[in-house]
């Protein structure tokens, strides 16, 4: 048991840092399918079933597919990404380290809370998740159907394109992020 | 059964959950702040929330509550509604700009 945590574990940090440091976006996407797929592993180590299935069929099944999806509708592989300087780049190693060891610091003397005697072991099964969501959290579920549609006509509204009809201003006078530069600004 | 399981979940040290937690957090920190390329940048943000997520299911699965794993569920649901909007930008900056650079996006003002 502990040695496979150990192996999950290090399965979803590797892949985090592909994540992190691969060139290509689609590289990285196949990268955090890994890495989300062993941290639902890690899910079924500690008992946690439904969430579990819920984490492999949002996450990797509709959430990572998406970007791939739009990664090969936005053909990305062909845009070369701007590096930050190296200063950047290693100013914020830095801080990430730093901010581990606080993180580690501040919970390294506080983890002592007692844990309970009685112990269910059917906490994260379907059916205690079910009826524990549609009895005691009945109106956050609700509402969050109310944010997915607003979500949905967010992207709808944001994705679409102009018509042509609409446009009431010459093409000219539209900004082009492109090429207004700060010097260009002022003149 | 019972007996099984629970010493099946606590022959895992709660620290060794913590430490990976902060690891998975710390990595997503350093990729949101050293990549300029949006998406992932997102994904990044992806990360650290699912590095939340894995803390929280420990210690629903320690103290045995289910209002952690509850809480994993709606951010999750709150995941999934940040990355469809999100990508929905990214295609408007891909259309305007011709680039996914995140220093595209430090003049909203406009």
């Amino acid at each position: 048991m502990l040695y496979l945590f150990y192996f999950f574990a290090a399965i979803s940090v590797i892949a985090a840092l592909v994540v992190v440091s691969a060139k290509s976006p689609i590289n990285s996407v196949i990268a955090l399918v890994v890495c989300f797929l062993s941290i639902a592993a890690h899910y079924i180590l500690l008992n946690a079933q439904f969430l579990a299935m819920v984490h492999v069929i949002v996450y990797t099944g509709a959430i990572l597919v998406l970007m791939l999806f739009v990664i090969m509708l936005l053909n990305m592989n062909t845009i070369v990404e701007v590096r930050k300087p190296m200063v950047t780049r290693i100013l914020a190693v830095v801080t990430g380290g730093l901010f581990f060891l606080v993180l580690l610091a501040a919970t390294r003397s506080g983890l002592s809370t007692p844990v309970p005697e009685g112990f269910d072991p059917g906490i994260g099964l379907v059916k205690r998740i079910g009826m524990s969501l549609f009895q005691d959290f009945l109106l956050p579920f609700e509402l969050s159907s109310v944010l997915f549609l607003s979500a949905m006509a967010g992207a709808m509204m944001l994705a679409k394109k102009d018509d042509p009809s609409n446009v009431n201003r010459p093409p000219s006078s539209e900004p082009d992020l492109r090429q207004a530069g700060p010097n260009e600004k002022a003149a | 059964m019972m007996e099984n399981v629970m010493t099946a979940i606590r022959l895992v040290p709660l620290d060794h959950y913590l430490i990976l937690s902060f690891l998975l957090f710390s990595i997503g920190m350093v990729g949101a702040l050293v990549r300029r390329n949006i998406i992932i940048v997102i994904m990044c943000l992806e990360l650290m929330l699912n590095s939340v997520n894995l803390l929280l299911v420990a210690f629903s699965a320690y103290h045995s509550d289910p209002g952690g794993q509850i809480m994993v569920f709606f951010i999750m649901l709150v995941a999934a509604a940040e990355v469809t909007v999100g990508l929905a930008i990214l295609v408007l900056l891909k259309r305007n700009t011709n680039g996914v650079d995140m220093n595209q996006l430090n003049r909203l003002k406009w």
